[in-house]
């Protein structure tokens, strides 16, 4: 019998459980999964936890509910991977698990404490939503906010779901217009690129958004350090941003069972094949989601394209096929602007965002860069879809791959 | 791919005018690209962190990240930040001759 492990049972470790279990031979292979928590949190959601949007209850399940039959499921932290000798260590009853292959899928955390300062206001005026204990700090502390400015601030990139800040400014736009404070909330996005996103024309067109909502950007902004006492931000080149609620996106970085293995970059992401998942370093290894260093978003739905290319180059390396599927970095992002209405953007490793109409050319239904009711829709449906469709590794009406079809070129300024 | 003449030798860049092919580089060229992105001289604390950039790309086939060239250059941020003002890494990137930094979505 041989040993599939795979570490971390988020988004891609549960989606990619299920693409092994159905194709592996049970007779031949053992899947065995392994995560330090037993709750699986829709990631998407935290963004509107602290509006009042969701329920607690609508963005936890317990991952259990998603491992599929035939899969060892075992709840611990991972101590240490050795991969010249093919073994996992795990803190709990320091069992060591030999592999045959692996999947890593540990993910990427925040670092509030790579920013000087930041920890002497944590949870007193400087929240953040990548968790979910930070997101439902936040929501009480938006609860009796009674004015100010609201400053969000992005440390470093990569971050999850580069979208997340903007949506975050959208949607907090229009809660305060909702409770007839708006004109009381000054809102500014201080970010260290130079506009709104990172690709050029929808930096552009978001960037057009985020003026006609009064939103202020504060951009190649490198944050230095978190004067707490005073309530105000500093940069490397000496502006200071003074704020009332800090919303802080930290470093990004991947796990520390990584750093500990010595198998990360500089912010202990993996290195791995852009094109084949496939660990730089090792043939046994695969690597998926946030825990690579491909230049791909951190997002779920790239995690979702991304295991259509390894489900198929791992069956190949298992047959010694040579690997033919590539990902092309495919990412889908929906973007929500407040007030029921959403963007939607898709794009590439070689093709930024375009405006046009998605997932079929002329029917649409979902307008690209533009912002529309029926986007919205698509966004809140999306939930189930996650939850349903997704995580069960059930195939997907979309094309995995990305096409030019439907989409309108436009020239950036 | 388009062609930009720097310092009197005509070299591949891109649209952003980030230079594609690191073997056409030379010190005199690093010294007028400096001056466009606004540095007026590059002094030695400026080219220790070049060089630092340039060995590191020959190894690892890309312009390092900020955090790869504070821990591997032995500068810190701050001081990175006041030599090569306004996004650290993408300036030196573009000053040794080493193509866009990729990953920054």
């Amino acid at each position: 019998m041989k040993t599939f492990l795979i570490l971390g049972a988020g988004t891609g470790g549960t989606m990619m459980a299920n693409k092994l279990a159905k194709r592996l031979d049970p007779k031949e292979w053992q899947i065995i999964m392994v995560d330090k928590d037993e709750t699986h949190y829709y990631q998407p959601g935290f963004l509107f936890l602290p509006f009042g949007y969701y329920t607690p209850d609508q963005v936890k399940q317990p991952k259990k509910k998603f491992v599929p039959a035939g899969v060892e499921y075992i709840v611990s932290d991972i101590e240490l991977i050795e991969p010249e000798a093919g073994k996992v260590t795990l803190k709990k009853d320091n069992r060591v698990i030999h592999f045959d292959q692996l999947l890593i899928a540990t993910g990427t955390d925040i670092h509030p404490e790579e920013v000087e300062g930041m920890l002497d206001g944590w949870r007193k005026n400087i929240f953040d939503y990548y968790t979910f204990d930070g997101a439902m700090a936040l929501r009480a502390f938006l609860k009796d906010f009674k004015g100010g400015r609201l400053v969000l601030n992005i440390k470093e990139m990569p971050i999850k779901c580069p979208v997340a800040p903007l949506e975050f400014m959208f949607l907090a736009d229009a809660y305060f217009t909702k409770r007839g404070m708006r004109d009381k909330v000054e809102l500014i996005l201080s970010t260290p690129l130079p506009g709104a996103f990172t690709k050029p024309v929808s930096s552009q067109m978001l960037g057009a958004v985020l003026e006609k909502k009064n939103i202020k950007v504060e951009a190649d902004f490198d944050i230095m350090e978190v004067d707490a006492a005073n309530n105000l931000i500093r940069g490397y080149d000496g502006r200071e941003i003074p704020y009332n609620l800090l919303v802080a996106i930290p470093t990004n970085m991947g796990s520390e069972v990584i750093k500990r293995s010595g198998m990360g970059d500089d912010l202990y992401f993996i290195p791995t094949n852009k094109e084949t998942l496939r660990s730089e370093k090792y043939e046994n290894i695969w690597v998926i989601g946030d825990a690579s260093n491909i230049p791909a978003s951190k997002a779920g739905s790239v995690v979702h394209y991304a295991a259509e290319t390894l489900i198929e180059n791992i069956l190949s390396a298992l047959e010694g096929k040579p690997l033919s599927a590539k990902f092309d970095g495919h990412s889908t992002c929906h973007i929500v602007s407040g007030f029921n209405k959403s963007l939607l953007i898709d794009f590439s490793y070689d093709v930024e965002p375009l405006t046009g109409l998605y997932p079929f050319p002329v029917v649409g239904p979902f307008p690209l860069l533009k912002e529309s009711w029926i986007n919205y829709i698509g966004k809140l449906s999306f939930k189930w879809i996650y939850w349903n469709i997704m995580l069960r590794g059930i195939p997907f009406p979309l094309p995995p791959e990305y096409s030019i079809a439907g989409k309108k070129q436009v020239k950036s300024a | 791919m388009a062609t930009k003449t720097i310092s009197g030798v005509e070299v591949q860049v891109n649209e952003e005018g980030f230079m594609t092919n690191p073997s056409e580089w030379t010190k005199e060229i690093a010294a007028e690209i400096a001056k466009e992105e606004g540095i007026e001289a590059l002094t030695d604390a400026h080219w220790k962190v070049i060089d630092f950039c340039r060995a590191n790309a020959a190894t690892t086939g890309a312009a390092p990240t900020l955090r790869g060239i504070t821990n591997g250059a032995g500068v810190s941020t701050k001081d990175l930040f006041a030599l090569f003002p306004k996004g650290p890494a993408k300036k030196v990137a573009k000053i040794s001759g080493l193509g866009k930094p990729e990953g920054c979505v």
